[in-house]
């Protein structure tokens, strides 16, 4: 941050989306190698890179105001401080029903966020979100696909109650009249929301995992 | 003596790292070269933002930079301003001969489902359009996997972006 200007009013905001970039992509790698088929191995694999690209620019465009590196960022803060919504935190490995409801919810909820940066008055920022609608068109178009699939298969209920379940954490990704853009695109009406006041139990052994050769050896690089 | 047109020869040279067969300039995501005396400013753009290969990229501009005596600096341009309409004819061309089809022309409103799944792509093995969509997502970000029902194998198809 330079030494006149105040903070964006939109830093909170991108780094909130940084996070539950890169924790959601940490998530989905959990499937590389073991979804339930290969075709469903790579796309996953590739959205969760997609994720990670996508945090990593960022962490970047914040840290250029804020003094820092995307890295540090990413992985020198205590957990407490990481932004991300409870929805991404939740390791959901081994229940790919549960898995779809929440790339369906994120990816319908994450179209609602970038839509609205891109209008933002910080240049980069809109920039920024315009390259990324572009990239996440082709993972709402591969949710969308899954979550029909389901809807019609004889999986159908364990989806819906998946769907059910998440949905208040769903909702904790955006405030004010984004949340209601998502119902209306969702076809569900507004619950009380699980917002990002506090994390899941699940955040701390993935930031354990998740940090733990950057703790090891600091400045470590390959 | 460095000159932009010096440089945009020796850019021309340096290979995709995941796609060798194309050149970071037939690519189109060279945007611009600017040259003053030593110093040689590049604007590059990544196909994808979680393209892997982003920073071997950079590295590779530079050390080609320096070949020709110039002082490389690399900006990345992250915006909306670049697309996969910008490979050039040569760089289509030298993909569909490594069994890549090119991307489909961008549209205002962004891709769909619906147009994944239709018949309009081309193999660039056979050229029958009776192919169809196996995956969205391929062995990179900005590659989808195709299968030709004419010539009976699959291929990859550049993602547009």
């Amino acid at each position: 941050m330079s030494a006149q200007a105040p903070p964006r009013p939109e830093l909170d905001v991108v780094l909130a989306f940084a996070d539950d970039e890169l924790i959601l992509g940490w998530r989905d790698s959990e499937w590389t190698g073991i979804a339930p088929f290969l075709e469903e191995d790579v796309a996953f694999s590739s959205i969760a890179q997609g994720e990670i690209g996508h945090a990593r620019a960022l962490y970047e465009l914040a840290a250029a105001e804020l003094g820092t590196d995307a890295d540090a960022l990413a992985f020198d803060r205590s957990p407490g401080e990481y932004r991300c919504a409870p929805l991404v935190e939740l390791r959901l490995v081994h229940d790919w029903a549960g898995t779809i409801a929440r790339h369906w919810l994120y990816e319908t909820a994450d179209g609602v966020r970038v839509a609205a940066l891109i209008e933002s008055d910080w240049p980069e920022l809109a920039g920024l979100a315009a390259k990324m609608d572009r990239e996440e068109a082709y993972h709402r178009m591969h949710a969308q696909m899954w979550a029909e699939r389901l809807r019609s298969s004889a999986e159908r209920e364990r989806f819906e109650t998946a769907v059910e379940e998440l949905w208040p954490a769903a909702l904790g990704l955006l405030e004010g009249e984004q949340r209601d853009r998502l119902c209306e695109l969702v076809g569900r009406e507004p619950v009380e929301a699980i917002g990002r006041d506090e994390h899941t139990d699940e955040l701390g052994p993935l930031w354990d995992e998740m940090t733990m050769v950057r703790r090891s050896v600091p400045g470590a690089a390959w | 003596m460095v000159s932009a047109e010096r440089v945009w020869e020796a850019l021309a040279d340096v290979p995709d790292p995941e796609i060798p067969v194309i050149s970071l300039v037939d690519l189109g995501v060279v945007r611009d070269v600017e040259v003053d005396e030593e110093r040689v400013r590049v604007e590059f753009t990544p196909t994808f933002l979680g393209c892997p290969a982003v920073d071997v990229m950079r590295d590779r501009m530079e050390e080609a930079v320096r070949a020709l005596g110039g002082e490389p600096q690399i900006d990345v341009v992250l915006d909306d301003s670049w697309s996969t309409d910008r490979i050039t004819p040569e760089g289509r061309r030298k993909l569909r001969e490594s069994g890549f089809a090119p991307p489909a022309p961008r549209e205002a409103a962004g891709p769909t489902l619906v147009q994944l799944q239709s018949h309009a792509f081309r193999c660039p093995y056979c050229g029958s359009t009776d192919t169809r969509l196996e995956n969205i997502f391929g062995p990179t970000p900005c590659r989808s996997i195709r299968w030709c029902a004419s010539c009976r194998q699959p291929f990859e198809q550049f993602k547009t972006i």
